[in-house]
């Protein structure tokens, strides 16, 4: 029962896990649009930021060894608690305040069971552009790919 | 006794109104904006982003702008502005094995799983001068293939498959990666600190000491086992969740270094590794800090010490070209006391040389 519980936990973090990545990587233009589109729009009260800081990246000696500190990144973050309580935390590189406000809110109203439908919704799109982009990049990049070939010279 | 002087107030002022408006230059002309400096003069933003140690495409972009193309001083720029940001903490380790590949050649292997992929490269271009770019030309769109959909295995996993090259760089339990950020640097210095000075440091000075590692300056031998361009995950633990989340991607090059050893009582021969790690594309960059790495490493291999290259000291405390520039440039601020003193000394000195002289020359006579 335990386990079974625990595991239902773990989906749902994956899932959270899932969607707050997918909500970083979305453009200030589609979580807006998403936002003006939703025929509910939740008051938002903010609990912290928006705020600009640090993120130190690090790596790893040899590329999988000890980690090191390689240097650090900008990020913008904010939460927000909506009306029934929901906190929502959003985060992004950069320095756009505005767009980790808007990633917060879906993150809030991703964990309403009510409205995580409309969440998933922007999710899918955001997640079918990047594979788009990805997708393109790769073939670009395999267009460069060297094809070998030996050239047999003289008599045998 | 220290004489403070005053003045130079409006001189200042008015020059710094002289420097908007030749940074501006030719009013005739479109000013440049940031959009356009991310997308058409990209590396310059990428080493400011490095030698600044801050991924920011749009303030890197700014401060080249602001400097007036001047690198060192766009580094300088945002550097001083990193010091005004909260530190929000550490992120996980950037996994570049599951890099989203731009490029990856290697030069120690040439069929291999992933395969050569050049990518935007200069390499095999002929350096010469391309007039169409003097004029706004249509640029073709790039070709495109269908992949194999084969992953880009990393060089150093198909060497460590047979036992021939040393692993990855491990450093003792318990170890926690230094921040040169936080604490003064001390020496000698532990493989990560190093790594993080060196991802940081200046590009000409490093390039010039990997150079100077292939004329014999330190005998390293070394191999491009691979570089690799593209795209990595960020991802920062959240407390108050419970779990990590990604905050997106950051461009990043990896340079594997692949250099010999001759084994030793501890260990049987094997190929050791230099690595280098650099934000944004910046293959010399990497490649220098990655012979650079290997080097420094002369002391754990028993190598001798015997080259600039192999001296940490002397490469870690010159290679931040803030830091470097800021004591050089000094220089040219008024020093008219420190100045004044050795000239009242010199004078001194020099009346006591020619006295000596005068008395000494009726003995050189005799």
């Amino acid at each position: 029962m335990a386990s079974i519980q625990k595991s239902a936990e773990t989906a749902a973090t994956g899932d959270r896990q899932r969607a707050m990545g997918l909500l970083a990587k979305a453009s200030r233009a589609e979580l807006q649009a998403a936002f003006d589109a939703l025929d509910d729009k939740p008051a938002a009260q903010p609990v912290r930021g928006p705020e600009t800081g640090l993120v130190m990246v690090r790596g790893r000696i040899g590329g999988g060894g000890a980690p090191f500190n390689l240097g650090e990144a900008t990020v913008a973050r904010a939460s927000v608690r909506l009306d029934d309580g929901t906190v929502g935390h959003g985060q992004a590189l950069g320095t756009d305040g505005a767009k980790a406000r808007l990633a917060a809110i879906f993150d809030a109203l991703f964990q309403q069971p009510a409205r995580r439908a409309e969440v998933a919704a922007l999710l899918d799109a955001v997640a079918a552009r990047i594979a788009g982009e990805d997708a393109e990049k790769a073939r670009q990049t395999a267009a460069t790919r060297v094809d070998f070939f030996t050239m047999v010279r003289g008599e045998d | 006794m220290y004489v403070a002087v005053k003045g130079g107030e409006a001189a200042i002022s008015n020059a710094h109104r002289l420097l908007a408006d030749r940074r501006r230059g030719d009013r005739s002309l479109p000013a440049i904006g940031i959009e356009q400096i991310v997308a058409q003069l990209g590396l310059a933003v990428d080493r400011v982003m490095a030698e600044a140690s801050l991924y920011d495409r749009a303030l890197a972009a700014l401060a080249v702008r602001q400097a007036r193309g001047d690198m060192i001083e766009a580094i300088f720029i945002l550097r001083a502005y990193r010091t005004t940001l909260p530190r929000f903490g550490y992120s996980k380790p950037v996994e570049t094995g599951d890099m989203i590949v731009e490029r990856r050649v290697s030069a120690t292997y040439k069929d291999l799983p992933g395969g050569q992929l050049l990518g935007p490269t200069f390499d095999y271009t002929h350096r010469l001068l391309d007039p169409s770019l003097l004029t706004d030309e249509a640029v073709e769109a790039p070709l495109e293939r269908e992949e194999a959909g084969e992953p880009v295995m990393r060089v150093s996993d198909i060497l460590a498959g047979e036992g021939l090259v040393e692993d990855d760089g491990s450093l003792p339990n318990g170890h926690i990666a230094g921040d040169l950020t936080r604490e003064p640097l001390e020496f000698p210095m532990a493989r990560d600190l190093r790594l993080q000075a060196l991802a940081r440091g200046d590009e000409g000075f490093l390039l010039a000491l990997g150079y100077s590692t292939q004329r014999g300056y330190a005998r390293t031998h070394p191999f491009v086992g691979e570089v690799r361009i593209g795209a990595v995950e960020v991802e920062l633990d959240m407390p108050e969740l419970g779990f990590a989340v990604s905050l997106g991607r950051i461009q990043v090059t990896e340079c594997q270094m692949i250099a010999q050893f001759k084994g030793s009582a501890k260990n049987p021969p094997q190929f050791t590794r230099g690595y280098g790690l650099v934000f944004g594309q910046s293959e010399r960059k990497a490649m220098a800090m990655s012979l650079v790495d290997r080097a420094l490493r002369a002391e754990e291999f028993g190598e001798d010490i015997v080259a600039p290259a192999q001296d940490e000291e002397f490469v870690i405390s010159h290679s931040d070209n803030v830091q470097a520039t800021g004591f050089v440039e000094h220089l040219k601020l008024p020093h008219y006391v420190d100045f004044q003193a050795e000239l009242d000394l010199v004078r001194r000195m020099r009346r006591e040389y020619e006295a000596a002289q005068n008395t000494d020359l009726p003995e050189a006579a005799e």
